[in-house]
């Protein structure tokens, strides 16, 4: 039996009362965005061409900054071995964290979209190709993160080694979601790496909650 | 069959069978290795394109066929830890990674040396480089896994999980050639069709392959041995080896 409910709200509970655990990431990846035009000049032509990339590699971070605590504090103080140990089935719990994950740090990723646009001197049609990315990316960020975070949960140096493992899995998505978004800008296109992005979400989100639960029992024993 | 297998989930078992197959192993990619490469390197002819730089083939297909072969084997041997906490799997599965890293590396590098020449680069971001190199970073996440922990049971098992995880980049890697239009060219051989290769150049390659496969084998053998007595270090019989 899957019983989301009550997981979910105890997610959000615990966000609502750590404001910094999901602020601190939004916060950096605008920080981020703002060093590029500082970094390679503020020519507005410059800055339409490497956005997609930028925003994607701000959003890679962010996500992986916010990815590090996702099991940490429920690992130390004993909710993970208590929920292995009563035999309920972990996957609401799973699921719940994954869509807290989301919430709390993909979907402000998704809010802030204009305005990184603004900064960036993206226009419209191209925003909106990477609006749907954004939308089809961000969830996949967050599968994959949580399943980093549940590997490394009980490891000495989690930081680090988190991303050195799942920096290289976010590869396939980064490169899927810039080609969308460089073939919108060339007017071409771009519903092919749509539909990859999304057959890679579905695939994750099909198979990423087993191995995360399997991962934690594997960190408890 | 499992019956047969049975007895090899035992350390002590796999041991002895390593042991008395590494000699044989070694023996054979030895002298393999030195055949294809002098056979390749010295007595094919040159590429009526390429000229001799083509050579590199020789190194470059044999590593890369088996950087993905030791990856499949390694997701298998981690499949078997977490199925079935077979703990020869476990240790077999740290054995395994840093070979295949290894050859992941030579594959890139030598690819790089004859990319310089014929493409004018050393690097491009194509697809199947690219996938490559995701590849090289996967094993180096297996082995740093799985030395993150305090525990090296759990190390293990947690490496074995990624290892799993990480075989979802074997098809990406193998087809990337034939779904993306890429610099990288397809395949050469293949088992169905002709291949595209002169027999007199294929044949210093395939024996290269196989030298590859055996050298993986007799490393494995030789690594797992001492994964064996490292973990098995408090047995009886490790004792009673050691005290010989």
């Amino acid at each position: 039996m899957v019983t989301l409910g009550p997981f979910l709200k105890r997610e959000l509970r615990l966000l609502a009362r750590q404001k910094a655990d999901w602020l601190n990431p939004v916060l950096f990846f605008i920080i981020v965005l703002s060093l590029f035009p500082l970094g390679v000049g503020p020519e507005p032509n410059l800055l339409r061409i490497i956005a997609p990339g930028v925003i994607w590699i701000a959003a890679l971070l962010s996500v992986l900054l916010a990815a590090e605590r996702l099991f940490k504090d429920d690992y130390r103080n004993g909710v993970v071995e208590q929920l292995v140990a009563s035999r309920q089935p972990l996957l609401s719990f799973v699921l719940a964290k994954l869509l807290a994950n989301w919430l709390s740090t993909g979907l402000p990723l998704v809010l802030l979209s204009p305005l990184v646009a603004l900064l960036l001197n993206v226009d419209m049609p191209s925003f909106i190709v990477m609006l749907l990315t954004l939308l089809l990316g961000t969830p996949l960020l967050s599968l994959l993160s949580v399943l980093g975070a549940a590997l490394t949960v009980s490891a000495d140096k989690g930081g680090i080694l988190l991303a050195l493992l799942i920096l290289p899995l976010y590869i396939p998505l980064l490169i899927f979601a810039s080609a969308a978004m460089e073939a919108a800008s060339m007017a071409l296109p771009y519903h092919g790496q749509l539909a990859v992005m999304l057959a890679m979400l579905l695939f994750a989100l099909a198979l990423v909650p087993v191995a995360v639960i399997s991962a934690l029992k594997i960190n408890v024993s | 069959m499992f019956k047969w297998l049975h007895p090899y989930a035992k350390p002590e078992t796999v041991y002895h069978l390593c042991g008395r197959l590494m000699p044989w192993l070694m023996g054979a990619a030895l002298l393999l290795l030195l055949l294809g490469n002098i056979w390749g390197l010295a007595f094919t002819p040159p590429d009526y394109q390429q000229g001799d730089s083509y050579r590199i083939i020789h190194l470059h297909v044999p590593s890369a066929i088996m950087s993905m072969g030791t990856y499949s084997a390694m997701a298998i041997a981690a499949f078997i830890a977490l199925v079935w906490q077979v703990k020869v799997a476990q240790w077999s599965v740290l054995a395994i990674a840093p070979i295949g890293a290894v050859y992941t590396a030579i594959a890139l590098i030598t690819g790089m040396a004859w990319g310089k020449p014929m493409w004018g680069t050393w690097w491009v971001w194509d697809a199947r480089l690219t996938s490559e190199l995701i590849l090289l970073f996967l094993y180096l996440g297996v082995i740093a896994l799985s030395g993150a922990f305090s525990d090296r049971q759990t190390g293990a098992k947690v490496a074995s999980l990624l290892a799993v995880v990480g075989v979802i980049n074997l098809p990406i890697i193998h087809f990337s050639v034939e779904w993306w239009n890429t610099l990288h060219q397809g395949a050469s051989i293949t088992k169905f069709a002709k291949p595209s290769i002169d027999p007199s150049m294929l044949w210093p390659l395939l024996i290269n392959i196989l030298a590859f496969k055996i050298l993986m084998l007799a490393l494995l053998c030789v690594r797992l041995r001492t994964a064996i007595l490292v973990n098995e270090q408090h047995r009886p019989w490790v004792k009673a080896l050691a005290g010989d």
